[in-house]
């Protein structure tokens, strides 16, 4: 039995013995990481598997016979909850978020490992009831991925009572989970960082995934409110969101409620979310740009201001969701002008990234690759949210295939495309072994350009107006032959750039067996992680000296350095050599 | 600069804005403060926005309702000997968990003493009042199911959005103070046995105190906002 104290608090750390204690009820923040990212990736790929269907009956209308109009909804809403909740959120914070915070700010583990680990558990639940809701009589609700009442629990909607129910329940669920993870890692970065580990030295990875842990905190609230009061209105029948309302031709018993009320709290969690999985991105990138391009990230204390000023406006945005709504012009011009706002900390940080990769001695590995095909996407997806924040050119962009290319390049590939960069980047470390090059090289060109044929068509799709979450297009005035063929296209991209992702799944498991082994330091990079005794860190992380830590995360290509990178446990008297940071943002 | 940078934690400290900055995020510790006490901080804000989101939602639905809303000072009238008096039972409610954060805020006192018996005794107390508290709350939602006829899906009275916002608010409060009661009690025996002699203080005691005012702190709000109102 191996006691190591935590930090500097007495707290001892019980070495697990047994696989089950180690693996399976683990309070080691890498393996709950693992259980975690596992059970998202899971989840992902039935999300995945969803997309296609949707993406057949698009491309090939009514030759599918198992594709009903119920169904097709029911894989719409399906898809989008997994993919934003139960995959992007929880695999950036809870995967990502629980790997890299304790190991980047030089912690033993989370603050409280064992809420920890119910974290992990109580997120399988909520996964496990949604997807149970697959199987109750009606299937999954088909309301689409926001929920909204009154049609979301009346009887013409697929799974108006057991599939919303589900849904329902499922996310207080995930909320619950989500607090008990978030609390550590916000408690965790504010009060558990090693010696030296100032907050204006963390690598921006745990600045993303700090400030989004904090906007979970606040945002999702919302969302387990309007849950809660929508469960009330389905299950006992109250009016909170239910006006009175004709139901199948006959009087239904609601009255009085107020479905805009919903909107509301949904987009207030709602455009928090995207930023909850936008800010970690955000951060992992910066780190990924700064390492393989041997420069320092540009502008890292404008970086940091950027996320906490993006976070903090996120929380005033949200009507620019409900320019259809019929709200009053004043708030309309209200939230234009917040949401043309945030786009300036934005926008910087995208300078940023540029600039750093700006005469850099940059390595195009696969991380690199997929990190810069994030700025590409990133910016596509970004100058679109101009065009929508803008209520006289959202109006008619509205409910069409423009916004799903908005928020798919957003808020879909983007983020994706990063978390393909941090697994191909940090796998050496997890597991100790190099991903095949090879194959993440053919992972990245047909992802990204296969992402790109999905999804930059959709734009003009949308201003010839064709309209999102429709199961079958008919005969229309505006709809011209041509688009039809252009669907078709875009489903054999998707199917295309589907199958490749099981190539990548495939080099995951290869490389366990089979890939390079990579060291413990493989990309040169100057953070704590990478500089653990052991690779895969043991538990504890440290060993029986907590790392001290000396200088930022971005001391790469630094004059007169010996080599190009100095890792921030290097004191300065052994290598009197840094980035000049007082001048440089 | 060069020094500065080297020993890590000996930075010198500018002024204003930069100064506090530079202060808040220096080495290890953002607040001086054990970590149980700052995720009960964060986990408090958290909580913050959830009620803020049901009383914001509850006085939405109010004022869009067309339909006239029940007078509170009606319905929680109570007739005591004899006297018709509005609001009586909420008062005394009220009363009550005013007074528990009393006797919470002495059993802190008392654990920073480390006085163990007195410590444990008054957060008992506390729990008791916690627990006529939601005593008081059945009693309330049983005249009112019974007598008043209010349902959450409707009321004799008016709005039914009334029935709906309050059962739905004062539960959510209650489950509250019900958890409040078990941590309590939980922690009073613990208290009480000795488990945390051996650690030396009795921090424990205070972030339960942390949940417990807030929970009453709570309620003020509810009551202003639902009752008064
Ligand atoms: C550059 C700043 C951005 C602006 C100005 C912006 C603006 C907008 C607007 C106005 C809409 C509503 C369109 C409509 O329904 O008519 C929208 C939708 C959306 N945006 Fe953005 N956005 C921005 C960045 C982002 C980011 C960073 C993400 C995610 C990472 C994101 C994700 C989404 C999503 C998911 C939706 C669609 C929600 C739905 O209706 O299903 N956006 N955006
Ligand atoms: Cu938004």
């Amino acid at each position: 039995m191996v006691a190591v104290a935590i930090a500097d608090q007495e707290q001892v750390l019980h070495e697990p013995q047994s696989f089950i204690s180690r693996y399976i009820w683990s309070q080691d923040h890498k393996v709950i990481a693992i259980q975690y990212a596992i059970t998202a990736i899971a989840v992902g790929l039935v999300a995945l598997v969803l997309s296609w269907l949707i993406r057949l009956q698009i491309g090939f209308p009514n030759a599918f016979d198992f594709i009903d109009p119920a169904s097709y909804y029911q894989f719409v809403t399906m898809h989008g909850m997994i993919m934003v909740i139960y995959l992007l959120t929880a695999l950036l914070l809870g995967g990502f978020g629980n790997y890299l915070i304790p190991l980047m700010i030089g912690a033993r583990d989370m603050v409280f490992p064992y809420m920890n680990m119910l974290s992990y558990w109580v997120y399988l639940l909520a996964v496990l009831v949604l997807m149970a809701s697959f199987f109750v009589p009606g299937g999954p609700t088909g309301a689409g991925w926001t929920l909204y009442p009154p049609q979301a629990i009346l009887q013409g909607t697929p799974g108006a009572t057991w599939g919303i129910i589900l849904m329902l329940l499922s996310l207080v669920i995930f909320i619950v989970a989500f607090t008990m993870g978030g609390l550590n890692y916000v408690t965790t970065v504010l009060q558990a960082r090693t010696r030296g580990m100032t907050l204006m030295r963390m690598p921006l990875s745990v600045w993303g995934l700090f400030v989004a842990t904090i906007l979970g905190l606040l945002a999702f609230p919302a969302l387990l409110v309007s849950g809660v009061m929508m469960l009330l209105d389905q299950v006992i029948g109250t009016s909170f969101f239910m006006p009175a309302i004709v139901d199948m031709g006959e009087q239904s018993t609601y009255s009085g409620g107020s479905p805009i009320l919903f909107q509301h709290l949904f987009w207030f969690f709602g455009h928090p979310e995207v930023y909850i999985v936008a800010l970690p991105a955000f951060g992992i990138v910066s780190d990924i740009l700064s390492t393989h391009a041997r420069k320092n990230i540009f502008g890292y204390r404008m970086m940091i201001w950027a996320i906490v000023i993006i976070g903090g406006m996120s929380f005033i945005v949200w009507a620019h969701h409900m320019y259809v709504s019929g709200m009053n012009p004043y708030f309309g011009f209200f939230f234009a002008t917040t949401t043309l706002i945030i786009a300036v900390p934005t926008a910087i940080k995208v300078y940023n990234w540029v600039l750093t990769l700006w005469q850099g001695n940059i390595r195009l590995t696969v991380p690199m690759l997929f990190a810069i095909g994030f700025i590409f996407t990133f910016v596509n997806g970004g100058l679109t949210g101009l065009f929508l924040g803008n209520v006289t050119v959202d109006l008619p962009l509205s409910d069409t295939y423009f916004v799903v290319a908005h928020f798919h390049m957003v808020m879909g590939v983007s983020p994706i495309l990063v978390i393909f960069a941090a697994i191909y980047h940090w796998y050496p470390k997890i597991t100790g072994r190099m991903l095949d090059d090879t194959m993440g090289k053919i992972h990245f060109w047909t992802t990204f350009l296969g992402t790109y044929a999905i999804y930059f068509p959709m734009h003009y799709l949308g201003f010839l107006g064709v309209p999102r979450r429709y199961f079958a297009f008919g005969v229309t005035g505006f709809i011209p032959e041509s688009a039809q063929m252009l669907n078709a296209t875009i489903t054999i991209a998707a199917l295309f750039v589907g199958v490749f992702q099981f190539l990548f799944l495939f080099n995951l498991v290869w490389s366990l067996f089979k890939g390079k082994q990579a060291g413990s330091n493989p990309w040169e990079a100057t953070t704590l992680e990478w500089q653990t005794p052991q690779t895969p860190p043991a538990h504890g992380n440290w060993g029986p000296e907590l790392p001290e830590v000396h200088r930022w995360a971005y001391d790469y290509s630094v004059p007169g350095a010996p080599r190009d990178f100095i890792p921030q446990t290097v004191p300065f008297s052994e290598t009197p050599f840094q980035i000049d940071t007082e001048h440089e943002s | 600069m060069s020094e500065m940078i080297h020993t890590g934690s000996a930075l010198s400290m500018p002024d204003g804005m930069e100064g506090f900055v530079t202060d808040w995020s220096a080495d290890k510790q953002a607040f001086n403060v054990p970590w149980g006490k700052a995720m009960m901080w964060i986990f408090l804000l958290s909580d913050t926005f959830i009620f803020t989101c049901f009383l914001t939602s509850y006085m939405s639905v109010r004022m869009s309702t067309t339909v006239p809303w029940p007078d509170t000072s009606e319905v929680f009238a109570l007739t005591l000997f004899g006297n018709h008096i509005p609001l009586i039972l909420i008062a005394i409610m009220t009363f009550i968990l005013i007074s528990s954060s009393g006797t919470m805020a002495m059993a802190v006192n008392f654990g920073y003493r480390r006085d163990r018996n007195k410590t444990a005794l008054l957060m008992f107390a506390t729990a008791l009042f916690g627990a006529s508290f939601v005593g008081l709350q059945a009693f309330e939602w049983t005249k009112l199911i019974m007598e008043e006829g209010v349902r959450p899906w409707g009321n004799p009275m008016g709005a039914a959005q009334f029935g709906a916002c309050f059962f739905m608010i004062t539960g959510f409060h209650g489950l509250h103070v019900t958890a409040g009661v078990i941590y309590l009690s939980i922690v009073a025996f613990k208290v009480k046995r000795g488990d945390y002699e051996e650690k030396g203080n009795y921090e424990i005691v205070e972030i339960a105190g942390l949940y417990w005012h807030f929970v009453d702190l709570v309620w003020v709000f509810i009551f202003a906002f639902f009752y008064l109102w």
